[in-house]
């Protein structure tokens, strides 16, 4: 019979391969295998690993496994290469990232095409999704170099980045990463991962046709052993790094005390919500781009899918329906939806979670796939939280289905995750939708979408999702530095408290005792003992010494005042205005206090003075610092919210007993954070005598927390803490260490500063940099039209 | 449960349709993807270009329609290839026409004198298209009129004014009573989706047809400022599914007006059977109501055929 005639029968698509002719041609001029791209030229091959097409499990290249030489080699490339390059114009950089996204744009069918083969990524993302998403990169980020003098007045490149970026999207997290780092004038040493370094090379060779200097822009390739050499070595500045959270972990515990800028973008579980008077065919859709975009192998893919049960049963059908239809298959046939798993330790990776799933007694629903490095998109049904396949990050094109009841059981499930990095929500009623959206505790938020993405809007997570934002105005941010202040002399350690009675002790007439402050009252430490606080002619009075289990009580109680987030920030302000106002009534007795502790008259008024005007700075903007709505894509609102961090932690410095307290405890609870903080341990007495006026000032309880004694023990366990969200810590180098080793539980951002670098009294003390600290920005995107 | 029968149509269900969503941006997103997620080439585009032709309702709707017009579209109707491409393509025994050729009223007798025997139905359009506003009486009596002279289908038009203010009683009434007076013709609705604007109005008007008996609904006159658009088409084919499910009967569905590339013909082929499945790919239930778009596929195959690039000045227009 006629072939037309038959395909008349069935209508299948039949074949459309894309021709990789191209790529097969680059790929054997480098047949001998790929060196690394260090200053501007390529090295000859080393020791080399092969790399394969996962698809065909065909090896396609030999490349070069990265020692530790070749890491030192391209960060002094990289080091050499930064003064010059951050001494250029804007413009001039801006002219480097133009030509970068037209090159990239001129060889886009080649890139696509080594990205499929090398990833096994159909050609269909590869091409209409990928590419086009790194042209647009470097278009946006040409336009930030061009600008950057007037947008970040005063900002200094890092210096040298050292960045790591993963295999799902090997280009474009090359491009998120390398885009922004340049145009703020840094250097880059980039590791792509071992499964796909290919299109980083093919891009290290657009550099040079675009005449990039050398020494800018320089790739290692290897191993994950590779990567912790390039994030471990002195020479670079600042580390980016995208992939699992198992390895950020590792990587904030190495990078902790070395002073390096890090932004880390991990794994997640996000949710899919769907509510019943959704759009529910439009949400099957959005499945199909969320968990079966890039075989699932996506950091932000919607994992769990969560259905008011009153739609459940139709959203299920037609989701099953949907997922019968999809091509698993050929990534480089142009009718594939779902391409090969990257790699086979990948695929038996999925294969044990999802039979550990089934043994639980998860229901499969599954497509067809081909034999070979594939797995058939597949839907689970009846799981709960607790099962291991909606807790565990799978990464491959497995979504599960639990049914809620209503919004708030919605919100519920949602944030029932170790993870916070993207939610989506569909529902036609947006009061709700943007409620819910608001609620989610996530980096990114779709409303009536899913996976969308641009450069001109952040995107990052929050909690062990990892912290930093790439894309937009905070993305840009991330490669910036403002010139900080340096310790002259660093803090040292204060003297340990002693809890023994004291020989004699100055005081008032009347005795008076200084307690810990706690959901809003003045409680006893729960160890029963109390350490003397000195002044200049002997101990003048006696402070708790707190320990584990009040730390433990004050996060509790600042967990439960809930509300203070969910204010107004005009509410905020009224009460911080409030504050500064019971403060200034009692001048005299914060004066004293000062004094006592050995300051000069004129000091303690200048003290006194700054710390009620701080406060009112910062009353001030509790309603102006806001966010933006960004020009994203067309018929797209996109609006990038700050929204406090949660429950902060704060240690404060030694000196300034009042004002380094205030300077950080202000932008903190204005944001909308609620604090649980140690005052200056030496002399703690002005931040207990304060809380009377907190109490006073109509502050709710559980918002201000304050635990006096020994910092350093108190601050380890705020930051081992999982349920703290953020830890400041001024003090000294190897208490910062500390801070920064024990966030890696929990991956809690963390902010260190030696106790004596900024002076307090002056500008140092506050702006908008504490606001910007005490925020992260969840952006949501809302398209509209009917 | 699913039925091969003639839609009966159902009661009026507002519970179907009322406040159903259609989330225009999902839609536009889903259909554009939808064009890049599928390719067909070679022998595949071929076949899948061939089965546009026979779901295709040629079509002329002009205001200087005369016989000899007519006669000269159905011509190409009844030999919608040229004879050295058909039998390049070796499709010689599939006797291939369009799905009908649609005309107006008066323009049936013509029609159905130019198609004697050769199998391909003439579809009239009815009800005052394209306004359809005319006394319902003399609408129905077109109608009749229309089947008297030959028509196997009747196109007719809703009135959008029932949609736009929520008659739905009004809406399903005249309908039911269009789809009696075409007796055993087949009838096709036509919600002109351009003036109903919302997608949401398209999902519901598209509902109120089928439950009131609409063999076919269509979406367009092709005079109304917006035509056949994937996004609309994409929501009026899962109304089309949604009735399946609920009463085992099946719609067909024809989008009209502004497809003329090759292209299209695939694209909402594509759309039909992403959505729907290959049943939906027959004449029985879809048609594409055009006029150019043969052209253009005429075109395509036979630069299948040769190898060469093809000029329509070598090709017998319709």
């Amino acid at each position: 019979m006629n072939a037309i005639l038959s395909i008349l029968d069935t209508l299948d698509y039949g074949p459309a391969p894309e021709d990789c002719n191209v790529a097969r041609t680059w790929l054997k001029k480098h047949e001998a295998g790929f060196g690394h791209f260090i200053d501007g030229r390529f090295t000859a091959p080393g020791e080399t690993f092969e790399v394969m097409n996962p698809a065909t499990g065909e090896t396609i290249a030999k490349v070069t496994q990265g020692t530790a030489a070749d890491v030192d080699a391209a960060v002094t490339a990289a080091r050499a290469a930064q003064p010059g390059w951050a001494a250029l114009s804007g413009h001039e950089r801006a002219r480097f990232l133009y030509a970068l996204a037209r090159h990239v744009q001129q060889h886009s069918r080649f890139l696509a095409v080594l990205e499929t083969i090398d990833n096994g990524k159909p050609i269909r993302e590869s091409r209409d999704i990928d590419v086009p998403l790194v042209v647009r990169h470097f278009y946006h980020h040409a336009g930030w170099a061009e600008i950057l003098a007037d947008e970040f007045p005063g900002a200094r490149p890092h210096g040298v980045c050292g960045q790591v970026v993963p295999w799902n999207f090997p280009l474009l997290m090359l491009a998120w990463k390398v885009a922004p780092a340049l145009a703020a004038g840094n250097t880059v040493v980039l590791k792509p991962a071992e499964y796909t370094p290919l299109t980083a090379l093919a891009f290290a060779e657009i550099t040079r046709e675009i005449g990039l200097p050398g020494g800018v822009l320089n790739i290692v390739t290897g191993d994950g052993r590779t990567g912790a050499d390039v994030v471990g070595h002195e020479g670079i500045d600042k580390v980016a790094f995208t992939g699992s959270t198992e390895v950020g972990r590792i990587i904030r515990r190495r990078t902790a005390g070395s002073g390096k800028a890090l932004t880390l973008e991990l794994g997640g579980k996000s949710p899919f919500i769907v509510f019943a008077d959704a759009d529910l065919d439009a949400a099957v859709e959005g499945v199909v781009d969320s968990i079966w975009l890039n075989q699932g192998q996506v950091c932000c893919a919607g994992s769990r899918i969560l259905v008011a049960e009153a739609v459940a049963h139709r959203f299920e059908e037609l989701l099953r329906r949907r997922l019968a239809k999809l091509i698993t298959g050929d990534p480089l046939q142009k009718s594939t939806d779902v391409g090969a798993i990257v790699h086979p330790v990948q695929l038996e990776r999925i294969r044990g979670l999802v039979a550990r799933g089934a043994a639980e007694g998860a229901v499969l629903h599954q497509g067809a796939s081909p034999q070979g490095c594939f797995f058939p998109p597949t839907l689970v049904t009846n799981v709960h939280p607790a099962s291991v396949l909606c807790a565990e990050e799978i990464f491959g094109p497995v979504v599960t289905l639990t049914p809620f009841r209503t919004p708030e059981d919605a919100v519920t499930l949602a944030n029932n995750t170790r993870y916070g990095l993207a939610a989506s929500v569909w529902s036609e009623n947006l009061s709700l939708a943007t409620d819910v959206a608001a609620k989610v505790k996530a980096g990114v938020v779709w409303v009536n979408c899913a996976n969308i993405f641009d450069a001109g809007a952040g995107f990052g997570g929050f909690r062990e999702s990892g912290f930093g934002r790439e894309g937009g105005r905070e993305g840009m941010a991330a490669y910036l530095a403002m010139p900080g202040p340096v310790a002259k002399k660093p803090e040292g350690s204060p003297p340990a408290p002693d809890p023994t009675p004291s020989s004699s002790m100055a005081g008032a007439a009347l005795d008076r005792t200084a307690k810990l402050y706690v959901g809003g009252k003045q409680v006893r430490p729960d160890g029963g003992y109390s350490y003397p606080i000195e002044g200049p002619g002997g101990p003048v009075g006696l402070a708790g010494l707190g320990n584990r289990k009040d730390i433990r009580n004050a996060v509790e109680a600042a967990h439960k005042a809930t509300g203070w987030g969910a204010q107004t920030g005009h509410n905020r302000a009224q009460v911080l205005y409030y504050l500064a106002e019971n403060l200034a009534a009692r001048t005299a007795e914060f004066e004293d206090r000062l004094k006592s502790f050995g300051q000069t008259a004129a000091a303690a008024r200048v003290e006194l003075a700054t710390a009620i005007r701080r406060i009112f700075w910062y009353a001030a903007q509790a309603d102006k610092y806001d966010g933006a709505v960004h020009q994203t894509k067309s018929a797209h609102v996109t609006l990038a919210m700050n929204e406090p961090i949660g429950v902060v932690g704060i240690a404060c410095p030694t000196a300034f007993p009042l004002l380094g307290f205030v300077s950080l405890v202000l932008p903190a609870i204005a944001m909308g954070n609620r604090v649980v903080a140690i005052p200056s341990q030496t002399h703690p007495l002005s931040a207990t005598d304060l809380y009377q006026v907190i109490d006073t000032s109509d502050v709710p309880g559980g918002v201000v927390n304050i635990v006096t004694g020994e910092r350093e023990t108190l601050v380890k366990t705020l930051a081992e803490h999982d349920d703290v969200d953020a830890v400041w810590y001024f003090g000294t180098r190897a208490g910062a260490r500390t801070v920064e080793e024990a966030s890696a539980g929990n991956l809690k951002q963390t902010w260190t500063e030696d106790g004596t670098a900024r002076d307090w009294g002056s500008a140092q003390g506050q702006g908008k940099l504490f606001l910007a600290k005490a925020c992260q920005v969840k952006n949501i995107w809302i398209p509209y039209g009917e | 449960m699913v039925s091969n029968h003639r839609n009966p149509g159902t009661p009026l269900r507002p519970e179907m349709f009322e406040g159903h969503p259609a989330n225009r941006s999902a839609a536009e997103r889903r259909t554009s993807s939808l064009a890049a997620r599928r390719t067909v080439k070679k022998e595949w585009q071929a076949a899948w270009l061939i089965n546009a032709i026979r779901c295709m309702d040629l079509t002329t709707l002009a205001g200087d329609d005369t016989a000899a017009r007519v006669a000269r579209l159905c011509a190409k109707a009844r030999q919608p290839l040229a004879p050295h491409v058909v039998e390049g393509l070796g499709i010689e025994a599939l006797r291939l026409t369009t799905g009908a050729v649609c005309v107006y009223p008066t323009m049936v007798t013509h029609a159905v004198k130019a198609l004697a025997g050769a199998g391909v139905p003439v579809a009239s359009v009815a009800t005052g298209f394209p306004a359809g506003l005319m006394p319902l009486r003399l609408r129905l009596e077109e109608i009749r009129y229309a089947v008297d002279q030959g028509a196997d289908e009747i196109d007719i038009v809703i009135t959008r004014e029932h949609v736009l203010t929520g008659g739905w009683t009004a809406l399903y009434d005249e309908v039911r009573a269009m789809r009696e007076a075409c007796g055993t013709a087949h009838l096709k609705a036509i919600l002109a989706t351009g003036d109903l604007q919302t997608l949401r109005n398209a999902y519901c008007a598209s509902m109120v047809a089928m439950q009131a008996g609409a063999d076919f609904i269509k979406t367009s006159t092709g005079k109304e400022g917006a035509n056949a658009t994937l996004p609309v088409s994409l929501i009026m084919v899962r109304a089309l599914r949604d009735y399946l499910d609920e009463t085992g009967y099946r719609v067909g569905f024809k989008p009209a007006g502004g497809m003329r590339t090759a292209k299209d013909a695939l694209n909402w082929q594509f759309l039909m059977k992403e959505e729907l499945g290959r049943d939906w790919l027959e004449p029985r239930l879809f048609r594409l109501g055009a006029s150019s778009m043969l052209a253009d596929i005429e075109r395509q195959l036979e630069h299948f055929v040769t190898g060469r690039y093809a000029a329509s000045s070598r090709h017998a227009i319709a």
